[in-house]
């Protein structure tokens, strides 16, 4: 899941990417709201983790225009300011969550994962299609009574397959999804990843749509 | 007298007593004299009657010896009864006749008209008139101190009542009083009753003449009060904010420590929780700085030597500046005295900025901090060759927390704004200007006024030392 954190403060905006990347978010980082418009005018991304306070303005106001164009991303605050009118302010300016520094990122993660869920209006944590279920805030899954484990990029490519069952997903939004910005793709990653699947899930649960990208089988009768 | 109301209810008791008091004063005066006119007109009378009844033989004086003579006085009962006497003697000196509450002493001597005695130790008012007919004097009399008593009897009968009435008088007045002063009650009662965060204005209602102004003054005070209170506010929410945003890092650099799948991410992740200390560090000083000089005293205080300060403030941060690979240059007059409140407000204000310099240059570079005395001024002057202020930020610079887009990174946006009120504080002014050849310039002009003795040689420190 490509996560976009908006953050000036180095030590913390570090933290947030190589923590979050290694609870299974690929994360993008920008350090002001114009280059935050800039990213999210792009697109491609599951969640915002945005800082109130930024060089160049409020991430409230960041926030407000992105609502004001319509766009429902989930959006976790990071605030210093953790009283309740601050906290009432930033939700009703359009955010889905907020955290009050310092936080957990255990919690950052966890909340992150809700707020996706809520906008992909799930209603369990666990993601199921064809007898398998998927629990995102572990990377594992179960299929036919076996617990199956997954790395970080197997695990990113079977969530986003697994959001939109039976929906063919392109192979560069796939590519998207696994890397962020500042990583290299290696041209056959996805296929590398999507055979690692296979191993672990059966052959025919991944259906390769030739040229175009990849989707999840059918339920099987 | 700390209250209004008392103070008022004795002065108004005070001026109501005085105005009676004379009032009394002149009805005594004015009673005495009327007094004794009436009863000097009635003095002269009944010798006139008396004399004209001897005349008409309805008194053989000469047969009678002495008499009783009834005269027409007061009702029978009253105190004023029996006040006139009267005797009737010969032209050669015999007494022939006296009224019953005559003295036995003569009442007055051979001259006519009126005249006051003392007769057996009393005191008499006396009208002697002489009938030349009979060869008689008549002299009709009355004790002064009956007339004395009727004067105080009149006095007493004004004064009794008065005094009845005086605690009526009393409590009237403390009641209007009260009355008078209830808006300031009411304004008391109004402000009492407010909440801390209340600071809206007293004057909204419609308030009397006299409170109004005071009214007015704290509506002001209230808005300043109001004014500080909100930059306290926005202060403590950016201080929270620039506090726990570091904190915030360093705890999710621990966890990353602690979780980390390999050795470099654990010892990168250690590395940036000792950066991340640093600048809080850092920040904590500068908040207590900010916090130091916003309370510093004004005007007067000790006599410093800026090229002293200046020259210890560069040997303290040496340190940083090899870290950076910075050098200093100091190009300071040999000795720069002025006379300022406290020493910290200097200090802090130029280390700031040097602190500025040193972050902000390329390495390899020189920061150069130059000090000169002209005109009763010392200006200190802080150059570096670093990015230097993009000309739209400059007016912003010493904001608090104000960070430039192309700051560098680490900064709090907190170090100019306490040069800022350091410098105010010293009462001089911070200057910035674009650098010729690239790079900022900060001055810091401080008035150097008040008697120094070593002023003279101050402003003759032309010739600079120059240390590297």
């Amino acid at each position: 899941m490509r996560v976009l954190i908006v953050e000036d403060d180095e030590t913390l905006a570090d933290g947030l990417s190589v923590g979050l990347r290694l609870q299974g978010f690929t994360p993008e980082l920008v350090t002001c709201c114009a280059d935050a418009r800039e990213a999210l005018a792009q697109g491609g991304f599951s969640a915002v983790v945005l800082d109130l306070m930024l060089p160049d303005g409020s991430g409230l106001d960041l926030l407000a225009g992105l609502r004001a164009g319509g766009d429902r991303l989930p959006v976790l605050l990071l605030t210093a300011l953790d009283q309740v009118r601050d906290r009432i302010g930033g939700l009703d300016a359009g955010a889905d969550d907020y955290l009050g520094k310092p936080f957990d990122l255990g919690e950052v993660s966890a909340r992150l994962r809700a707020i996706i869920r809520r906008a992909e209006g799930r209603a369990s944590a666990l993601l199921e299609w064809n007898g398998l279920r998927l629990d995102p805030s572990r990377m594992s899954g179960e299929m036919d009574g076996r617990e199956l484990r997954f790395s970080r990029r197997e695990f990113s490519v079977l969530r986003a397959l697994i959001e939109t069952p039976g929906v063919i997903v392109e192979k560069d939004r796939l590519e998207e999804r696994l890397y962020g910005w500042q990583e290299g793709v290696e041209s056959n990653a996805v296929e590398v990843h999507v055979h690692k699947l296979r191993a672990k899930l059966g052959a025919g649960f991944i259906e390769t749509v030739r040229g175009v990208g990849y989707r999840l089988a059918e339920p099987r009768p | 007298m700390s209250s209004i109301r008392t103070r008022l209810f004795v002065i108004l008791l005070a001026a109501t007593g005085v105005v009676w008091l004379s009032a009394v004063w002149w009805i005594q005066h004015s009673t005495r004299s009327e007094v004794e006119q009436v009863l000097d007109a009635r003095l002269a009378e009944a010798a006139q009657m008396v004399s004209s009844l001897i005349s008409d033989r309805r008194i053989d004086v000469a047969s009678a010896g002495p008499v009783e003579l009834d005269l027409p006085v007061p009702a029978a009962g009253s105190d004023y009864s029996r006040q006139l006497s009267c005797q009737i003697w010969s032209l050669d000196g015999t007494l022939l006749g006296a009224s019953a509450s005559a003295p036995s002493g003569r009442l007055a001597a051979e001259q006519t008209g009126f005249s006051d005695s003392l007769v057996d130790g009393e005191a008499w008012r006396v009208y002697t008139m002489i009938n030349e007919d009979l060869g008689l004097r008549v002299m009709v009399g009355d004790r002064l101190t009956v007339r004395e008593r009727l004067v105080t009897d009149v006095v007493r009968g004004l004064l009794l009542p008065a005094l009845a009435i005086l605690p009526v008088l009393a409590a009237l007045i403390w009641i209007s009083v009260g009355r008078g002063l209830a808006p300031l009650d009411r304004m008391a009662r109004a402000l009492s009753a407010r909440t801390a965060d209340d600071l809206g204005p007293v004057s909204a209602g419609p308030l009397p003449r006299e409170i109004r102004p005071m009214g007015a003054a704290l509506d002001g005070l209230f808005a300043r009060v109001a004014g500080a209170r909100e930059r306290e506010k926005s202060f403590t929410a950016f201080a929270a904010h620039e506090l726990k945003t570091p904190l915030a890092g360093i705890k999710t650099q621990a966890q990353i420590a602690a979780m980390a799948p390999d050795e470099a991410t654990r010892r990168q992740a250690l590395a940036r929780i000792e950066a991340g200390v640093a600048r809080t560090d850092r920040m904590v000083r500068q908040l207590l700085e900010l916090a130091a000089v916003d309370g510093a005293p004004e005007g007067g205080g000790e006599i410093v030597d800026m090229t002293r300060l200046a020259t210890d403030l560069v040997q303290d941060m040496r340190r940083l500046a090899i870290e950076r690979d910075v050098q200093f240059r100091l190009e300071m007059a040999p000795e720069l005295f002025c006379r300022i409140p406290d020493p910290v407000l200097p200090a802090v204000a130029l280390r700031n900025i040097v602190e500025n310099a040193v972050l902000a240059s390329p390495p390899g570079c020189e920061v150069v901090v130059e000090g000169v005395a002209r005109d009763a001024r010392i200006t200190l002057s802080v150059l570096d060759r670093g990015p230097g202020i993009p000309e739209a930020e400059r007016a912003r610079v010493t904001e608090r927390f104000f960070r430039g887009a192309g700051a560098p990174a680490g900064g709090s946006g907190l170090g100019l704004a306490i040069a800022q009120v350091a410098v105010e504080r010293l009462g001089g002014r911070l200057g910035f200007a674009p650098r010729a050849g690239g790079g900022e310039a900060v001055q810091i002009v401080l008035p150097c006024a008040g008697p120094l003795h070593e002023s003279g040689r101050a402003s003759e420190g032309r010739d600079t030392a120059t240390r590297s």
